[in-house]
């Protein structure tokens, strides 16, 4: 015997969720992340102690590595895969889809926003289901209706669309403007909540 | 700079400190010493130098832990109500029983002998866990090779 052979059981499945909960518990897991399957096709969710931090088109922003990436360099490298932390952003996401919910009761946390985009954000998370807005509006109720091309920019950067609604802001006169993801998204979940037949 | 996720580190490194946790601390220690390696590496990794050997950071910290638990369990007395009537049956096969053997090697060449074979590290990266040259990993490495072929096979 010249060679020893490592032990060569791997670790026990359930090992590693447990592992998640007690990083949570200890305040050790700054960003919880998981894949959430959507009629959109691959979504990341990613939360904060705070709330809801990111809401990712997986294919749109590049895939999951490059989101997880982003949350690292920008929140915290404190970053697990937990899908348990986000069960309830995912059921909330499968009745919105199923046409079961008009309103998520999910905590927000805008952290990856700042300043005047942000203030967008919040104004833009205030549209009521089924109702739209111009950018201009939107402009207006952040506090400076001149500047509905940095609304533009504001909403297209959104760091979580669907429960942030940008889709539901469109252009004054009723085109439809942009959309994070391709505007194929933004008429699919126009047509969800009955905005567009 | 790129900022590596946490979770990229667990999943390129989990099989080897598992590896290390059940060489130094059995199978059935193994689950604490994998979870208190990963919280205390997850607690200080924000602060991890640039350019650091990633591996060897976190098998020198699976390492010190495994010896933790398996000491603090040993010390504890083993609470039952009854004896056992019969024999327990067999144990299912298993392919560490020659770890058992490494755990009652002298502790510097355990130590040596598990970086080395169950974390699978390149001696100078022993060495550096261990803050000992190149030249004493290897000969630690064959004395408890020699020692564990002795008890394993008694001449």
């Amino acid at each position: 015997m010249s060679r020893l052979a490592a032990p060569t059981t791997p670790p026990p499945a359930d090992l590693l969720a447990r592992l998640a909960a007690r990083a949570a518990e200890e305040g050790l897991l700054d960003v919880a992340y998981a894949r959430v399957d959507s009629p959109l096709g691959p979504l990341v969710a990613a939360v904060t102690p705070a709330g809801l931090v990111r809401l990712a088109y997986e294919d749109f922003n590049g895939g999951l590595d490059v989101v997880v990436e982003d949350l690292a360099a920008r929140i915290s490298p404190r970053v697990l895969e937990a899908p348990a932390r986000l069960d309830d952003i995912r059921r909330q996401l499968d009745e919105y889809f199923e046409r079961r919910r008009d309103r998520f009761d999910v905590p927000v946390d805008l952290t990856l926003a700042r300043g005047f985009g942000r203030r967008i954000l919040e104004a833009t998370a205030a549209i009521p289901f089924g109702e739209t807005r111009s950018y201009r509006e939107v402009a207006e109720a952040a506090g400076n209706g001149k500047a509905t091309r940095a609304a533009g920019n504001a909403l297209g950067a959104n760091p979580i669309p669907i429960v942030v609604p940008c889709h539901r802001v469109l252009r004054t006169g009723g085109g439809l403007g942009g959309y994070t993801g391709g505007v194929e998204k933004k008429e699919t979940l126009l047509r969800i909540e009955g905005v567009l037949l | 700079m790129t900022v590596i996720p946490f979770q990229q580190v667990l999943d390129a490194h989990r099989d080897a400190v598992w590896r290390v946790c059940v060489a130094v601390a059995g199978r059935d220690e193994a689950e604490d010493a994998f979870q208190e390696t990963w919280l205390s590496a997850l607690r200080a990794y924000p602060r991890l130098g640039e350019g650091a050997n990633v591996r060897a950071w976190l098998l020198t910290i699976a390492h010190r832990k495994a010896i933790d638990v398996h000491r603090g369990r040993a010390r504890r007395p083993i609470v039952t109500d009854r004896l056992p009537e019969a024999a327990a049956p067999p144990e299912p096969e298993r392919d560490d029983g020659l770890w058992d053997a490494v755990r009652e090697l002298p502790p510097g060449q355990r130590a040596a002998i598990t970086l080395r074979y169950a974390g699978d590290l390149r001696p100078v990266e022993v060495a550096e866990v261990l803050g000992i040259s190149d030249d004493a990993v290897r000969r630690r490495i064959a004395d408890g090779l020699k020692n564990l072929r002795l008890e394993v096979q008694p001449a």
